[in-house]
């Protein structure tokens, strides 16, 4: 260790002080960031705070409000509806986005930008215009009863039902889904099925203990997504579904615009937010992707 | 023999899915073109009158040019802020900077409800609701992560002896910037302007919170249409919102891929 005071020879001089520039100018360029920071920083975490301990001080200082939902029976009825709804719309997700992804690997680079245009044509438009479409078609005289009439199961109601809600919400959330595992399946090593069924592996055998293990990574990752979304989904339950069959984010704007009760409200919140990052995180952890999972970048649902 | 049934049968219900997909995406363009008063699909007649009613009808018109005008200022200050941030956190290595990183993907994370919620109270406090700088703050802080993602990832996948040699040549901090990292980096921009542009333009749930009935942005506009009216101009609507985003969301892809 030379210190610099104690080395006053020209030829070790200069180091030191290059050295501290690019300190000073390093930490000159974090000015850069301050003005997002300070945006985020006033009217995001701010706020986020502001209701955790409106949750916890109105109207009285307490967990009142936690135990109050814990004991409500609406609020417990609407909690495990929002979570089986949204186990339902995950199953539904992981059912159709398999094969689908798996279809997007073997077809040829043409056939497979058409399928990823399906895939992200949705993700980008509009979830009200999407939402619009799907109350036009579930409803009583729409398409998806004249096609269940015709193959003998209709007409069913659907609009203003838990079904009719699952598959708007499918839909919506079905993108979320295929986009990492076709991400996890672009990733598998064919030869490694190739390799099994040429060490005897009958392909059923070779494809559920080689290939379904390797795709599972991405199967967690969207499964997580979905689930994540579809807790704090609000405009398609909202717009598809009926008030008597709210959901948790519904229930939260209630609390809100009808009840101007902050306090029950931010301890859903609170609840709804504490869930949803325990999720994210068991999701990084088992992806061991950084940043946020990939496909939350560039989606419109909410 | 088997594995070809069983490729048909992939096949097959690939196509299901894919219209699943699509169609519910597509559906608003027809209805839009329908002469019905209701939502009939398909419809019986076809006119032009629903774009007629939406473009002259004030609380439709003055929702778009809202929406229209809010997202061009939420582009530029999310833009502006959101790659300055970008260059930092690429340019500096820190104690805390998993905690930085972490504020900026946090608006992407957290669920909409809760920050409208949050929003909300806060905003209700601090006399924001219904304003236009109410709207502008609130979209600029769910825009600036697409706008970090994507002018991070470009600065990511930069060849930094280029500013090295601009630097040994004499050019200072900024020029250097200006005349090799920006032009460099501009398809990341860019991209992450067009997410800025069309997360504001698209946003509904906080946006329902910070409304005001004289100051509505057109996803609002429609919400509240699906929920108390059967007016078809939200077809038209709809299929302006469709074709706008659509658009630029091209645009974003194209630019993505030319700088690959």
């Amino acid at each position: 260790m030379v210190s610099v005071s104690s080395a006053g020879t020209a030829a070790v001089a200069p180091a030191p002080p290059a050295v501290s520039r690019t300190r000073r100018a390093g930490r000159a360029l974090l000015l850069l960031a301050l003005p997002a920071v300070i945006v985020l920083g006033v009217f995001f975490v701010v706020p986020a705070i502001r209701l955790a301990w409106l949750s916890v001080s109105t109207p009285e200082l307490g967990i009142g409000n936690y135990t109050g939902l814990a004991t409500d029976g609406v609020v417990v009825t609407v909690v495990l509806r929002t979570l089986g709804m949204a186990a339902v719309v995950t199953v539904l997700c992981v059912l159709c986005a398999y094969p689908y992804a798996y279809l997007m690997t073997i077809v040829g680079p043409r056939w497979r930008a058409v399928l990823t245009a399906l895939v992200l044509l949705p993700f980008w438009t509009s979830l009200m215009a999407r939402t619009f479409a799907w109350v036009v078609l579930l409803q009583d005289t729409g398409v998806v009863n004249a096609l269940l009439a015709a193959v003998g199961l209709g007409p069913t109601r659907l609009l203003g039902t838990t079904a009719g809600v699952s598959i708007a919400m499918a839909q919506v959330m079905l993108p979320f889904m295929v986009l990492p595992v076709y991400a996890a399946m672009r990733g598998i090593d064919r030869r490694l099925v190739d390799a099994a069924m040429g060490l005897g592996a009958r392909p059923i055998n070779a494809f559920l203990r080689v290939y379904l293990p390797l795709s599972l990574r991405g199967v967690a990752a969207g499964a997580t997504l979905v689930m994540v979304l579809s807790l704090g989904f609000y405009v398609t339950p909202s717009l598809v579904g009926s008030p008597q069959q709210s959901m948790l984010a519904q229930l939260i704007s209630v609390q809100v615009n009808q009840l101007l009760n902050f306090g029950a409200a931010g301890a859903l919140a609170v609840t709804l937010l504490v869930v949803t990052l325990v999720l994210v995180a068991g999701v990084q952890r088992l992806t061991r992707t950084g940043g946020a999972p990939a496909a939350l970048v560039g989606g419109t649902a909410s | 023999m088997r594995s070809v049934g069983l490729r048909r049968a992939l096949v097959a219900l690939g196509i299901l899915i894919g219209a699943w997909l699509l169609v519910p995406t597509l559906i608003v363009i027809p209805i839009s073109f329908s002469g019905e008063d209701s939502f009939a699909f398909p419809p019986s007649s076809w006119s032009l009158r629903h774009y007629e009613t939406f473009f002259t009808e004030p609380s439709w018109l003055n929702a778009l040019l809202v929406s229209i005008q809010l997202a061009v200022i939420v582009t530029v200050v999310a833009t502006l802020l959101g790659t300055a941030a970008a260059f930092a956190l690429s340019r500096t290595a820190f104690r805390g900077r998993g905690v930085l990183n972490g504020l900026f993907l946090a608006p992407l994370i957290v669920p909409g409800i809760v920050v409208a919620v949050a929003v909300y109270a806060a905003f209700l406090q601090w006399g924001l609701i219904g304003t236009p700088v109410g709207f502008i703050i609130a979209h600029t802080v769910l825009a600036i992560p697409f706008v970090t993602v994507n002018v991070g990832s470009a600065l990511g996948g930069f060849d930094r002896t280029l500013e090295r040699a601009a630097a040994s040549l004499g050019a200072s901090a900024p020029a250097t910037f200006r005349a090799v990292t920006l032009p460099l980096i501009m398809p990341g921009v860019l991209s992450g302007a067009v997410f800025a542009f069309v997360t504001s333009f698209d946003e509904v749930v906080v946006s329902i919170f910070v409304q005001s009935p004289q100051l509505q942005t057109l996803p609002v506009r429609m919400f509240t249409s699906v929920t108390n009216e059967v007016d078809p101009t939200i077809a038209a609507a709809a299929t302006v919102v469709v074709t706008l985003t659509t658009a630029l969301l091209t645009l974003a892809a194209t630019l993505r891929r030319t700088r690959a």
